[in-house]
This record gives structure tokens, C-alpha cells and sequence, in this order.
């Protein structure tokens, strides 16, 4: 075995400063300070190992690799995706954006209502710098996760989303996120979304790889719910299994902010999703939901981190998981009750089912209260499909086989059904029946292979 | 129908059923009675195929066939029914979607297509009726927080949809009040026919008051004691099972 010269966090440290120029051009003078203080972070924190405590039973120095290679520049042989790639809900009046590797297309020019704005990360930072630099890194956590890190120093573009105040977005904006390449690839994907004060809007995220090339995506999205907004976002992961996926969440909520997070994981190699929330005024709700299927060597790892830092603030977490073959999947809950966040309700539950022997669930729900006044609960569970239920479907002559799936899809479709969309519910539903199956779990109309 | 030779039964090494013999043939009706602990239940799961209990020997034929080799969704599929005692609560799983996939799960095995959502929602229609069954429970998850009564109707109702061949009843009369019983047992009793045959296991005579049984049975101890008529009941509503234990000589 050759040994490799350089490890990634060297690699990575050269590749900016060879591409520092590139990187910092285009952007305004807190950007470029805050990246390259990002990128000072990361000289000193490196890659997260399996010695950081968050990253114990998550180890990624086998999905980054220093011969992958990052496009700093917009590749210009956009491929047309419309062919082969097809990922409508229908009868769903969504804005699809599709970001290849990363970069916002260059052709996507919709006529937009209301003062709305929908365009790539790299143009915001220009043209929106009022926006963009109050909310840009504002959760600070780049200082603590090297990903985040190395992120806000290389990542180039992404998609804004800016809905402005008092205006209710109904058509969902759906953001389609293609690895596409014939080469290996590590992706830093930046997005922002605000919603202004009495706001509201639906995203629908959703994570595929066409071809089989390997990839590491980095993806950073920052979310800002402003006084009394609404925010849905629905994440949907189905990416090969070559694909190794860090994707990190952070919201911030002023009050009487409604926040919606329900991340959907049907299929992909190595998936981290961190999930930060911070609860920044009172009477803020934050709904967290997540349903992970996973098989063979697949790993999922959800981390969240909900943050009442003020009072009379609601969270409700449920994730929930079905584990096949040898497969392994890890939920770290933290819910963090600041000491002046009195009168917090806060519940958090984590649910597995295990398929196999050989599957297995690192199940750590935390609760940190420093408040006296508060409703807090949390719980995990972790078992085998139920017994009795199975005979009884069975003795009504249902197939074994059946059976199982219909109880599967039973324990699945308590997060299913949290989607508030009717027909994007229906069409996870289809897409989750059908993983339980062992069928491809893709739309109808697309002809991509997945996995 | 169904022959029962010499059953013997355990679970986790202990005897529970100790050379059961039993006949039934279409058109009976069979009581089996018997103080708690007595096997009754134990009989009931073996017929119907769960596997926590282990048969050591004896031999079961079911339309001329061995019934113990045979997997629980077969032996549903070839016209058994068992009526479960405690109606498992599967939350998730839409009652209409389960009845229609267990329905085409025995038309395929017949031979025959499938029925389509109106035909199906007609057969719905039609077969509630003979549980006093509501749209509100149909529509919801099996059995999830339906009551002690709204659990044992869902079986009958169940029954009447899967139109079997060899129902078994397992306390069907337990947890129901009057009125209850009296839809449950009607259900029971219009289900009836001269090809099907019943077996209703209680503990009490007051169901039997409704479904008119041909024979009754006396299970204790992990066998069958004593045979009869209908008459048998009334006496064991009188006498007690203490009769039967003084009878044993116990």
C-alpha cells in the first residue's frame, strides 16, 4: 500500500492557501473575514475523529479522502438533467431548483412574487450583503465542528432563499441537490434561508447522487425564522451508497417563530445530520422529526441540538429508525433548557427497530436543564418488530413477509405523516413503501438509478 | 374437518396440553369450557398456528390434511379463524388496508382476483351490519384504542369478512357487557352454515345462551374430561368446576 504523502487536513490546508485568491474573491470584507477566520479554526481543530466526543461512534476518515477533488470554480458543462432526472410532485406547484455539486444552476430565472428571492449563495453575498452578512455563520459553531469550519472557508456557492415580511410563500421551493461527476468529489454546499417576520414558506431538500463515482458533500445551510414566521422543511435523503454525506442545519428562531424540520433518510452510504436549533426569544415552537431505513453497511448518524435559550419556548423531537442487515445508525439528542428559559416544554423520543443481530443503534438522548420551571421528557426504545402484532396479521392470512412490512410502514408512518403537504406526503409515503419493499425507492418518472 | 389426536403441548418445557382428542365437523357448533389455566387458550394458539408453543406429540388433520406443518397464513388462507382473546392494538396500520390485503391474500390462494376498492368498500359495507360495526372504527388503526367491546365486534367482524371454514373463538364473551355479547354472539349466529363449523372457547355459560353450541366440552388440566350437550353447560353453570374436580376424585 502506497502511503499517502499528505493527510486530508494537510491536503485541504494547501488547497486553500493555493486557491485563497479564488476563494476570497467575489465577496464582501466580513465574508472574507469571517472565511478565512473559519479557515484559521480549521487549522487548529482539523478533521472531527472518533476521539471528539460528538464524533464517537461516527468515524469519517474513511469517507474523505485527500484525492477527492473540489471544484472552486462553477463547472460549465451543465448536463440537462431535465432527461434523466425527474423528481415532480404532482399536481404540487413547487419551484424546482436542481444544484449540481453544489452550484446553483446558472439558467433558473423564475419570475418571483412579493419581493421573493431565490438565487445562488454566490450572488447574495454580493447583492444582499445587508441580509447575508447578519445572519452568515451566526450560529458561530464553526469553531467547534471542523466540518462547519472548513465549510464556511470553501464553500462558494449554495442557494439564498429570502422570503420578506408579511408574505405567505404557498408554491414549496424544492432544492434538488445532484452529485454528478466522473471524478471523485468533496462538496462544500452553503445555503441561507430567512423568513421574515410573519413569513411563511415550505422547503423541500432533496439529497441524490446520479452515478457511482464517490463523493463527500459538506453541507451547510442557515436558517433564520424571524418574529412569527412559519418554516417547513422537509429533507429527503436517497443518495448511492457511494455517497458520504455531512449535511449541518442551523436555525435560529425569534419569537412566535414556528419551525419544521422533518428529515426523511430512505437510502444513502454514510449520512451525519446535524441539527442545531436555537430558540433565541420566547414563545418560539420548533418541531424536529426524522425516520431513518437503513441496510447492509450503511451508517446514519443524527446529531440535534435544540437550544431554549429564552422562555415559554416548545420543542418536539421524534426520530425513529429501522435498521436491516448491518447496517448502524447513531441519534444524539441534546436539548439544552438555558437558566432563564422558565416555562420550556420540551419532549424528545428516539425509536428503533432492529431488523438483524448484526444492525446497530447508539441511542443518546440528553437533556441539560438549568431552569427550575420546566416540562421536559425524553426517551429511547430500541426492539424487534412486535410479535404479537406479526401473528395476528398473519393469522388473518397475511404473508409473513407482508406482514412485516406492514409493520414497518406502521412504526414509519407516525413521521410520514407529520408532512403537512398532502400530495408530498403521498409521494414520500410511495417512496417509503416501496424502500420497504426492497424496491427502488425513486419517483415514477425518473430514470435514475439510485442505488 | 378437524381431528385432534392425542395432542400433547408445551411451552419452555412444561406440559400444558396433555392428549387433547377432539371432532368436529362442518355444520358443529363445539363449546370448550374449563377453569383458567386450564389449556383453553394453549388450544386455540396451536390451531392457529403460534409458534411459541411447541407440539411433542399427537397429530392435528384439517380437511384431511396435517395442519401443524403448515404456517399460521396458510392455515388463515385454507379457512381458519382464530378470535383472538386479546385483539393486538397495531397502531399505524389502517384497518381497511389490513382487512382488503387479507381478503385478496385468500382470493389469490382461490384462485381468484382480486377485489377492487369499490367492490371491496361494498363488502365493507355489507358486513358491518352483522356487528353493528361503525365507519368510525373501520377507519382507523387496527384496533388502536378501540374499546374492550369494540375490540371483540373488530373480530366478528373480521370473521364475517374472511368467511372461514373453522372459526375459533378464544373468550370472544370475555370484557363484553350485555348488549355486547348479544351483537357479538348474533354475529356468530349469522354467520353460521351447514359447510362451516365453530368452536367457541368461554368460560361461562351465558355466551352459550346465545350461540347454541351442538357439544360441550370440559377442558382441565390439559385435557378434555368430559363431553356432552348443551345440557353440560347449564350443569356447569349450576355445579361449578368444582364439580368436575370432585368428580376426578381431586
Amino acid at each position: 500500500m502506497i502511503k499517502q504523502s499528505m493527510n486530508i487536513t494537510e491536503k485541504l490546508i494547501s488547497d486553500f492557501k493555493a486557491n485563497e485568491a479564488l476563494v476570497l474573491s467575489g465577496s464582501t470584507d466580513f465574508i472574507r473575514e469571517t472565511r478565512l477566520d473559519a479557515f484559521e479554526s480549521f487549522k487548529k481543530q482539523g478533521m472531527p475523529t472518533i476521539h471528539d466526543e460528538e464524533w464517537r461512534f461516527t468515524d469519517i476518515s474513511d469517507h474523505i479522502k485527500p484525492e477527492y477533488i473540489y471544484q472552486f470554480e462553477h463547472s460549465k458543462n451543465e448536463i440537462e438533467l431535465k432527461d434523466i432526472f425527474r423528481c415532480d410532485v404532482p399536481d404540487l406547484n413547487t419551484i424546482v431548483i436542481t444544484l449540481m455539486n453544489g452550484w446553483f444552476p446558472t439558467n433558473f430565472a423564475p419570475e418571483l412574487p412579493d419581493g421573493i428571492i431565490i438565487c445562488s449563495m454566490a450572488d447574495a453575498i454580493n447583492k444582499y450583503p445587508e441580509l447575508v452578512n447578519k445572519h452568515f455563520a451566526n450560529h458561530q459553531n464553526y469553531k467547534e465542528n471542523g466540518l462547519i469550519a472548513l465549510n464556511t472557508a470553501f464553500a462558494r456557492d449554495g442557494i439564498f432563499i429570502y422570503i420578506p415580511d408579511n408574505v405567505v410563500f404557498e408554491s414549496p421551493i424544492q432544492f434538488i441537490n445532484v452529485v454528478h461527476s466522473t471524478e471523485d468529489l468533496i462538496i462544500h454546499q452553503r445555503n441561507m434561508i430567512i423568513a421574515g417576520k410573519n413569513s411563511q414558506v415550505t422547503i423541500v431538500v432533496c439529497d441524490h447522487s446520479l452515478f457511482f463515482n464517490k463523493s463527500f458533500v459538506n453541507s451547510v445551510t442557515e436558517v433564520v425564522a424571524e418574529e412569527n414566521s412559519k418554516v417547513n422543511i422537509y429533507n429527503i435523503q436517497n443518495s448511492s451508497n457511494n455517497t458520504s454525506m455531512f449535511s449541518s442545519t442551523n436555525i435560529i428562531q425569534k419569537k412566535y417563530s414556528s419551525v419544521l424540520v422533518n428529515t426523511i433518510t430512505l437510502h444513502g452510504g454514510f449520512i451525519r445530520n446535524n441539527t442545531h436549533v436555537l430558540m433565541d426569544e420566547e414563545f418560539c415552537e420548533v418541531n424536529l422529526f426524522g425516520l431513518y431505513l437503513t441496510d447492509r453497511e450503511q451508517h446514519v448518524d443524527n446529531h440535534t441540538v435544540i437550544e431554549h435559550a429564552k422562555p415559554n419556548c416548545t420543542s418536539n423531537e421524534k426520530y425513529k429508525g429501522i435498521l436491516n442487515e448491518q447496517s448502524k445508525c447513531v441519534f444524539n439528542g441534546k436539548v439544552l433548557v438555558h437558566k432563564d428559559a422558565q416555562k420550556t416544554n420540551a419532549f424528545q423520543s428516539n425509536n428503533n427497530i432492529l431488523m438483524t443481530d448484526e444492525a446497530k443503534i447508539n441511542s443518546q438522548p440528553q437533556l441539560e436543564i438549568y431552569a427550575d420551571d420546566v416540562k421536559c421528557s425524553h426517551g429511547a426504545t430500541t426492539g424487534q418488530l412486535d410479535k404479537e402484532a406479526l401473528f395476528y396479521l398473519r393469522s388473518r392470512g397475511i404473508n409473513e413477509d407482508e406482514a412485516r412490512m406492514m409493520l414497518m410502514y406502521s412504526f414509519a408512518a407516525e413521521i410520514i405523516n407529520k408532512i403537512k403537504i398532502g400530495r408530498l406526503r403521498d409521494r414520500i409515503d410511495d417512496l417509503v413503501s416501496k424502500r420497504l419493499r426492497g424496491e427502488l425507492s425513486r419517483c415514477n418518472n425518473c430514470m435514475v438509478k439510485c442505488y | 374437518m378437524l381431528k385432534i389426536r392425542d395432542l400433547r403441548v408445551s411451552i419452555n418445557t412444561k406440559e400444558i396440553l396433555k392428549g387433547i382428542n377432539l371432532d368436529v365437523k362442518a355444520g358443529e357448533v363445539h363449546a370448550i369450557m374449563g377453569p383458567n389455566g386450564s389449556g383453553k387458550s394453549t388450544l386455540a394458539s396451536v390451531l392457529a398456528g403460534r409458534e411459541i408453543f411447541e407440539v411433542t406429540s399427537g397429530k392435528v388433520t384439517y380437511k384431511g390434511e396435517n395442519l401443524l406443518n403448515k404456517t399460521p397464513e396458510q392455515r388463515a388462507k385454507e379457512g381458519i379463524f382464530l378470535g383472538f382473546q386479546y385483539p393486538v392494538e397495531i397502531p399505524g396500520v389502517n384497518m381497511l388496508t389490513f382487512m382488503r390485503t387479507a381478503v385478496n391474500e385468500k382470493r389469490k390462494f382461490k384462485g381468484l382476483e382480486p377485489l377492487d376498492a369499490k367492490t371491496f368498500l361494498a363488502l365493507i359495507e355489507e358486513k358491518k351490519a352483522f356487528v353493528e360495526i361503525d365507519s368510525r372504527l373501520t377507519n382507523r388503526s387496527v384496533n388502536e384504542g378501540f374499546s374492550g367491546g369494540e375490540k371483540k365486534r373488530n373480530e366478528i367482524f373480521q370473521m364475517a369478512l374472511l368467511e372461514p371454514d373453522l372459526a375459533v373463538l378464544d373468550e370472544t364473551d370475555s370484557g363484553l357487557d350485555i348488549d355486547a355479547l348479544r351483537v357479538v354472539a348474533n354475529g356468530v349466529t349469522k354467520l353460521k352454515t351447514k359447510e362451516n363449523a365453530t368452536i367457541v372457547i368461554t368460560h361461562y355459560q351465558r355466551l352459550l345462551d346465545y350461540i347454541v353450541p351442538d357439544f360441550v366440552h370440559v377442558l382441565y388440566n390439559g385435557k378434555i374430561v368430559k363431553s356432552g350437550g348443551k345440557e353440560l353447560a347449564f350443569e356447569l353453570e349450576i355445579k361449578g368446576y368444582d364439580w368436575i374436580k370432585k368428580e376426578l376424585g381431586e
